[in-house]
């Protein structure tokens, strides 16, 4: 008979009932009277299947363009992907002849827009922010009001004087039009300004401009699109005035929701310690019902979604562990740059549509030369107010630089997209000219920003490692400052921020932050935090690198307790080191409940890997057997049977180990249980060990060490015996790895006494002195590596004498804290 | 831009306010201004205000008291940045800080600060911060023997934290040292291993400095005299 699949059969019974009598035929078969097996149901999934196609080809075009680096160098991306768009727009255009993939509004503002903003806000350089706020509000406000003013008023002049030819068009659609092509727009200035590496501070005056001139933009742009509805005539003094309120409850509003959402979003945060998976969705979900807030009372969304990322960060970034704070970070990124993309990809594709073209040259030429004009006055005139203010005056260099950084883009063509034709009649004039000008200016002046860049040699950004003394000096510069404005007796801008983060530490935190977070939310240690683990991370990498890979692969759950590796397994630490370099700054959670958790997980992998090892070499003490096994089977010869696994065991692992160092593998760790069990036994005893026969300390093995004591004089938080569990873990490698070098000289191990090798197991070096720590022969050749480009352990690991000699204050027993210090581990 | 009579008569009536009317300022005065409560470096910040070598009066000591000619003095040190001071004036100011700091010679004499010329070349940043760097290099090196010990930077760097009621001494010191150890890696490179790294001189200091581009941090004026005082 036939055979339907039974999911298939059960999907689709009716339909493989009525299709009772064409049995045995799978493929052929059509038309909704018969079963289907494979059916091709393109309108059921046609929509996201477009979508999901276009954002394919999107992201392959990146992948193309960023084949050949000597086009991405020249020419930014947006420009390409406008070409693309462009390119694309005509094969679909010369297919079916209906311009039917557009940039609508609607997307645009309610899906594409949102990520790139949240991303904005979210990884806002606040204190560069806030420090240049004034002058970033000066240019958002006045500017764009100035802008559109200008450019619209021309504009009418212009056509008063007839060079435009007929038009049906009034002074307040000039004005709507120039309102909505004045705002530089934060994704084409964010497209572009990426790419040229200006200094910070114009950087953050250009963007942040387009990012807060929305509130300007919104407001401008209602107002006269209900102008140009009520008709001119009708426009009284009320409705003004009521434009001016407007544009005050609409960006303080905005601000305002945006402030409410950080702060609910922050107080969510601090208590996802147990839904710790879902801590991302958090960030993105709670930012976007901002957005839609605002969007639902009229206010600035974009500024809402800004300032809503741009307040909660700290606290975020706090709260959620570091996995989350990756994942936060990524898809942020991973949906702007989607978004941006798109965006892009769909202003090209939306041109190719003859409908909208409605050609007037002089009308697209003057605007075009007018709101490079206007961009160019009022900047410049911006600045000569704004310099009598500033202590870091902006140079010419710098104004040429913001006045062609004012590139326009599709925040313009989105509103004019949403022009109602019945009520401006020149729309698609108005729409063919925006079209033009985004291309200009993204195009163009894309292209030419970075020659001119170079040419007027702009102090460019550098990317700088976080140094250590840089933050520091940072901090007590910040202080004075502060105090000196004090004792002046003026309110400036560091008084300010000194009361805020006065305010900011004893309040907000407490109520934002998690108890562990507050503790350790310290920028410098931050920094301190990440530099340790750069220097870890490359010890290892270098290690690796080296060869002595046993070395690496014998501590490598350990390794990744000390460092924190994000990643379990040690053969990924290239990755992450890449990782941590892509980051660069700050957000490394230092969370202490993440951290617990992240090293059950990775105890819970070692288990694993361990459990086997553990099987084979422990021996079980007795009380273990009586409960876990019935004693009726144990209780005979229970001393023979012992003695005789003891031994057994005990040749093994010799055999295993000799073999090991003669080939350079190294056994997963072993004995760590009784290790841990036996540690307070062992301390006591550890006076009696015999080091007679133990060779000169070594650097390496001495280092390793004190970081280990570290951990062990860890006073902190009850993870502290999971801890213990791995240093004595890592050490008990050590020592096995030391023993076993130690008797590898020997031919035939089996012949070494007993007991030398029980000693050693008995009492691990780092509860004897120092100077007993024997280092593998292997080490003694390959793993003193001092590699030169550790700059902050290089000393240690070079030379005791120089460590002492920084040391040498605190007495010798300080030595091994002065090294990591416990806030490693939070 | 340079200190104008209105922004002196200001500081003047601020000076009276801060010393009671006295012509002289003693460390206790200091006390009068609540805001200065809470800073965490305020011991050393006072203490500047009485560092001889910041008076420019001795290469050494502490002074019990400054009148408000020194007052002054301590003050112009954060005026504005003389942006168009000449690269050579710069450099020749950097000099004499250098010869102040390593032979222990009197300072220049006037005030190098001051000289600030009017040519119009934006001095590199690490070069017209130097007077602030020499403030903040003072109040490092307070035993004044031209390097700053591990011992002083351990106590700066405990006062910097010390705002942090959960961060503990041992953290602060590590930090401390490790950024000792990146000094010592960034000034002398690769130590030998019998090298002892003493302290950080003036000249290391400002080596670290190198490329710190600190005035794009500074986006508000020192003393700015606009704001009118507010009085305790």
């Amino acid at each position: 008979m036939r055979q339907v699949p039974l999911a298939e059969g059960l999907l689709v019974l009716p339909a493989a009932l009525a299709q009772e009598k064409s049995s045995g035929d799978h493929t052929a078969v059509s038309g909704p009277h018969f079963f289907q097996i494979v059916s091709f149901k393109w309108d059921h999934v046609q929509e996201p299947y477009i979508i999901a196609l276009w954002i394919l080809v999107a992201s392959l075009a990146k992948i193309v363009f960023h084949l050949s680096h000597k086009v991405t160098r020249v020419v930014p991306e947006s420009a390409l992907l406008i070409v693309l768009g462009l390119f694309l727009g005509g094969i679909v255009w010369a297919a079916d002849h209906i311009a039917s993939f557009t940039l609508t509004p609607n997307v645009f503002f309610f899906y594409l827009l949102p990520p790139i903003v949240l991303d904005a806000g979210y990884f806002m350089p606040n204190k560069l922010f806030f420090g240049n706020l004034g002058t970033i509000l000066l240019y958002a406000v006045i500017g764009t009001v100035w802008n559109a003013a200008t450019t619209g008023m021309s504009l009418y002049g212009v056509y008063l004087s007839g060079i435009m030819g007929q038009l049906d068009i009034g002074l307040l659609d000039f004005l709507l039009f120039g309102s909505l092509i004045a705002a530089v727009d934060p994704v084409a200035v964010l497209a572009v300004f990426e790419e040229v590496h200006v200094n910070e501070v114009l950087f953050i005056i250009v963007f942040g401009e387009s990012l807060l001139n929305d509130a300007v933009t919104v407001v401008l742009y209602n107002v006269f699109d209900s102008f140009v509805a009520m008709g001119a005539d009708n426009v009284t003094g009320v409705d003004c005035v009521k434009g001016i309120v407007s544009f005050f409850v609409v960006s303080l509003g905005g601000t305002f929701v945006g402030i409410v959402f950080a702060f609910l979003l922050s107080l969510v945060t601090r208590f996802t310690k147990h839904v710790r998976i879902i801590e991302p969705g958090f960030v993105f979900v709670i930012s976007y019902l901002s957005y839609l807030t605002a969007e639902m009372l009229s206010l600035s969304a974009i500024l809402a979604i800004t300032f809503c990322g741009v307040c909660c960060q700290k606290y975020v970034k706090a709260n959620i562990c570091d996995q989350s704070s990756t994942t936060v970070r990524y898809t942020m990124k991973m949906l702007a740059s989607g978004s941006e993309t798109i965006i892009f990809m769909f202003l090209g594709i939306s041109a190719v549509n003859p409908d909208i073209w409605t050609w007037n040259t002089a009308f697209i030429l003057l605007t075009l030369v007018f709101i490079s004009v206007y961009r160019v006055i009022g900047v410049v005139i911006q600045t000569w107010v704004l310099n009598h203010y500033r202590v870091v005056q902006l140079e010419i260099i710098d104004q040429v630089v913001m006045s062609y950084g004012g590139l326009r883009g599709a925040v313009a063509f989105a509103l004019v997209a949403l022009l109602d034709e019945k009520k401006v009649k020149e729309k698609n004039l108005f729409v063919s000219t925006t079209i033009i000008v985004v291309f200009f200016t993204v195009i163009f002046q894309g292209l030419t920003i970075k020659p001119l860049v170079h040419w007027l040699k702009v102090k460019r950004s550098e990317h700088r490692e976080p140094k250590l003394n840089e933050k520091l000096h940072g901090r007590a510069f910040d202080h004075i400052l502060s105090a000196v404005e004090d004792i002046s007796g003026q309110i400036g801008h560091n008084y300010l921020r000194d009361k805020w983060s006065n305010f900011d530490r004893k309040i907000l935190s407490k109520v934002l932050m998690r108890r562990s977070a507050q503790k350790s939310r310290d920028q410098i240690l931050n920094i301190f935090h990440q530099l340790n683990l750069k220097d870890a991370i490359s010890y290892v990498a270098e290690g690796e690198r080296r060869g002595s890979l046993a070395f690496i692969r014998s501590s490598s759950t350990d390794n990744m307790v000390n460092v924190d590796f994000s990643t379990p397994r040690p053969s990924t630490v290239e990755a992450s080191v890449s990782c941590l370099l892509r980051e660069k700054a700050s957000s490394v959670c230092l969370d202490m409940q993440a951290l617990e958790q992240r090293r059950k997980s990775i105890r819970d992998t070692e288990d694993t890997v361990t459990h086997h090892t553990l099987q084979q070499y422990l021996y079980k003490p007795r009380q273990e057997h009586i409960h876990l096994y019935s004693r009726h089977e144990i209780i005979q010869n229970e001393d023979e049977k012992q003695d005789k696994e003891i031994f057994h065991r005990t040749m093994r692992k010799r055999l295993e180990s000799f073999k090991s160092t003669k080939l350079g593998i190294n056994q997963p760790k072993k004995l760590n249980k009784s290790h841990k069990r036996d540690r307070g036994q062992k301390r006591r005893n550890s006076n009696a060990i015999p080091n007679g026969k133990i060779p000169s300390e070594n650097p390496v093995q001495d280092f390793t060490l004190k970081e280990k004591d570290v951990e062990f004089s860890d006073p902190e938080e009850n993870y502290e015996s999971l801890h213990m569990d791995k240093g004595v873990d890592f050490l008990a490698n050590v020592t096995k790895q030391n023993c076993t070098d130690a008797t590898s000289g020997i031919d035939n191990p089996a012949f070494s006494a007993d007991d030398d090798q029980s000693i050693y197991m008995k009492f691990p070096p780092w509860l004897s002195d120092e100077d007993s720590v024997v280092p593998s022969q292997r080490a003694r050749v390959q793993l003193p590596y001092s590699p030169n480009n550790f700059r902050r352990l290089t000393p240690f690991r070079l030379s005791n004498k120089s460590v002492d000699s920084f040391l040498l204050a605190d007495g010798p027993e300080e030595r091994p804290r002065a090294f990591l210090p416990e806030t490693t581990h939070m | 831009m340079s200190v104008t009579l209105e922004q002196i008569e200001h500081l003047h009536r601020r000076f009276k306010q801060i010393s009671g009317d006295q012509p002289t300022i003693r460390k206790e005065s200091f006390d009068r201004i609540p805001d200065l409560e809470f800073n965490p470096i305020r011991s050393k910040i006072v203490r500047a205000f009485f560092d001889k070598r910041n008076l420019r009066q001795a290469p050494d000591g502490l002074a019990d008291e400054i009148n408000f000619e020194d007052f002054l003095t301590i003050m112009s040190y954060f005026r504005p940045i003389e942006m168009n001071m000449d690269e050579e004036q710069l450099d020749h100011f950097r000099k004499e800080k250098l010869k102040c700091e390593t032979s222990q010679e009197t300072p220049a004499q006037g005030s190098p600060v001051f000289e600030g010329g009017l040519h119009r070349h934006p001095a590199p940043p690490a070069l017209s911060l130097i007077p602030y760097i020499c403030i903040l290099f003072h109040m490092y090196d307070s035993d004044n023997d031209g390097k700053i010990t591990l011992q002083e930077y351990r106590k700066v760097v405990e006062e910097l934290l010390s705002r942090n009621p959960h961060l503990e001494k041992e953290s602060a010191r590590s930090i401390a040292d490790g950024a000792m150890m990146e000094a010592a890696s960034i000034c002398v490179g690769q130590m030998e291993p019998d090298q002892v790294y003493e302290g950080i001189t003036f000249e290391d200091f400002l080596k670290m400095w190198q490329g710190i581009d600190i005035d794009t941090k500074m986006h508000v004026r020192f003393l700015n005299m606009e704001p009118i005082a507010h009085c305790h």
